[in-house]
């Protein structure tokens, strides 16, 4: 067990690495993000009822689309210089593979998150600082990185990925997306804990499902 | 399990590989005992590469079974892999991180300990160790093969596997390779590599396998006697699988 966290950890350590030296991936997701709520500023006449009602939507909405952007990217390095094969090469289980990149794609969202998230509360004038965002904000980023992780490695070596990316993932993260928006529209309208826990306990169902039905697929999607 | 008592590094059976509509391998077999150097030679499309991805269990068979030290590769994947060390057509480096931290990385892959010893082992033996704090991206593609090469020898793998590993080296790189397999085989491991260069393999081999179309066309244990045949047989596309079956086993 120590030993599987130690390559998970060493793999979204490297790739955080990476990300450091690169800054791809978290500035698209992040300024993809930012522009959806800028636009939508512009085009929703905001005052407090607006923001309340469509804000929660915009953010996941343009989260969730910007992190496809993102997502591609982090797969797409992998690939380019065959280093995949390098990870396949190594005596380890390729769920671990799986976990380790998993792990980097969140703590990449994770991290676009910090800087979109307090400008979304700027713009849409909402207080978000708030321990349910945090709850929130980590389930539906697992699970976005739970579910992107499997249909970028899948998509990757197909030619049109940056299509096909979007096409799987976006239905299929549509639940949690669901449950993104009612927890956060719940938190702004300052309801409690218990209004927002059945939309929580969604988003855990689907986050525990799919990093367990995702690891035992990735190992079959990996191998020609 | 992987078993060292079986004198075989490599036992292929029966196997088919088809990417689509195109059969790659059909029905090959092959046995490479342990502590040999085996050239595996071909025509392009012969089959070689993809032979040496199944080995790498990078690439499943389609049917057949193929074991290394005994062990079936299809069920026993993580343990047939500590046992090989592989450096196919790509180096498969990082290149945005350095020589080092691209092996300490895939030292923590494989859970080796004493890494910046082995580290340094191992770039003096193929000789990159004036460059280790490079990025990759810098390295020329000669050098990238050697880190590649590095990260294959790091955990002192029993099976060697090589795609044609003199692409992109020079004549001294090539030399220090030698000396890297001749070490590998008098310490009793095995070597299984590719080439075009039938020359330099012959004077390398033990034994000398010839896939001709996605089959053994012609196995060698004595690449030296019988250097006339496998020449003859490697330039010559032509000639059937039939003719090549009744040449010496």
């Amino acid at each position: 067990m120590k030993g599987s966290l130690a390559i998970i950890w060493a793999i979204g350590r490297k790739d955080l690495l990476l990300e450091i030296r690169n800054k791809e991936v978290v500035v698209s997701v992040a300024g993809f993000a930012l522009l959806v709520l800028v636009i939508f500023t512009f085009a929703i006449d905001l005052n407090q009822g607006n923001a309340k009602l469509v804000g929660p939507g915009v953010l996941w909405a343009g989260i969730a689309f910007a992190g496809v952007t993102g997502l591609n990217r982090a797969f797409a390095l992998e690939v380019e210089n065959s280093t995949l094969e390098a990870l396949m090469l190594a005596p380890i289980s390729r769920d671990l593979i799986y976990l380790g990149k998993a792990l980097g794609n969140f703590l990449f969202i994770a991290v676009a998150q910090i800087i979109v998230i307090p400008l979304f509360a700027v713009l849409f004038n909402l207080i978000v600082f708030r321990w349910e965002m945090l709850a929130i904000a980590l389930l539906t980023t697992l699970g976005f990185s739970a579910v992107g992780t499997l249909f970028a490695a899948m998509s990757v070596r197909v030619r049109a990925r940056e299509v096909m990316l979007p096409l799987l993932f976006l239905p299929v993260v549509t639940p949690l997306l669901m449950a993104a928006v009612e927890s956060t529209s719940h938190m702004v309208n300052g309801r409690s804990w218990s209004d927002m826990a059945q939309w929580l306990q969604l988003a855990v169902a689907f986050d525990v499902a799919f990093i367990v039905v995702s690891a035992f697929i990735f190992q079959h999607i990996l191998e020609d | 399990m992987v078993s060292q008592a079986t004198q075989l590094a490599v036992k292929a059976e029966v196997v088919v590989k088809n990417f689509g509509a195109t059969s790659v391998l059909h029905d090959l077999n092959l046995e490479l005992p342990i502590g040999e150097i085996t050239v595996l030679m071909g025509t392009n499309g012969a089959g070689k590469s993809t032979l040496l991805r199944i080995l790498a269990t990078l690439t499943q068979v389609d049917s057949g079974t193929v074991s290394i030290f005994g062990a079936d590769i299809a069920t026993n994947g993580p343990a047939v892999r500590a046992l090989t060390g592989s450096v196919l057509h790509s180096p498969m480096l990082y290149a945005d991180m350095s020589v080092r931290e691209n092996l300490m990385f895939f030292a923590d892959m494989y859970r080796l300990e004493n890494v910046d010893d082995l580290i340094a082992q191992t770039t003096v033996m193929v000789g990159i160790e004036p460059r280790i704090d490079d990025r990759v991206r810098t390295l020329s593609h000669g050098f990238q093969k050697r880190v590649a090469l590095a990260r294959a020898l790091m955990h002192d793998p029993q099976l060697l596997l090589l795609d044609e590993p003199e692409s992109g080296l020079d004549s001294q790189s090539v030399d220090r390779l030698d000396r890297i397999l001749d070490e590998y085989r008098s310490s009793g491991r095995t070597v299984v590599m590719t080439t075009h260069i039938v020359e330099h393999a012959l004077e390398l081999a033990d034994r000398a396998v010839v896939l001709f179309d996605g089959r053994v066309g012609f196995n060698s244990e004595n690449p030296q006697r019988d250097r006339e045949a496998i020449q003859e047989i490697y330039s010559a596309n032509r000639i059937s699988i039939s003719s090549l079956e009744s040449q010496p086993q």
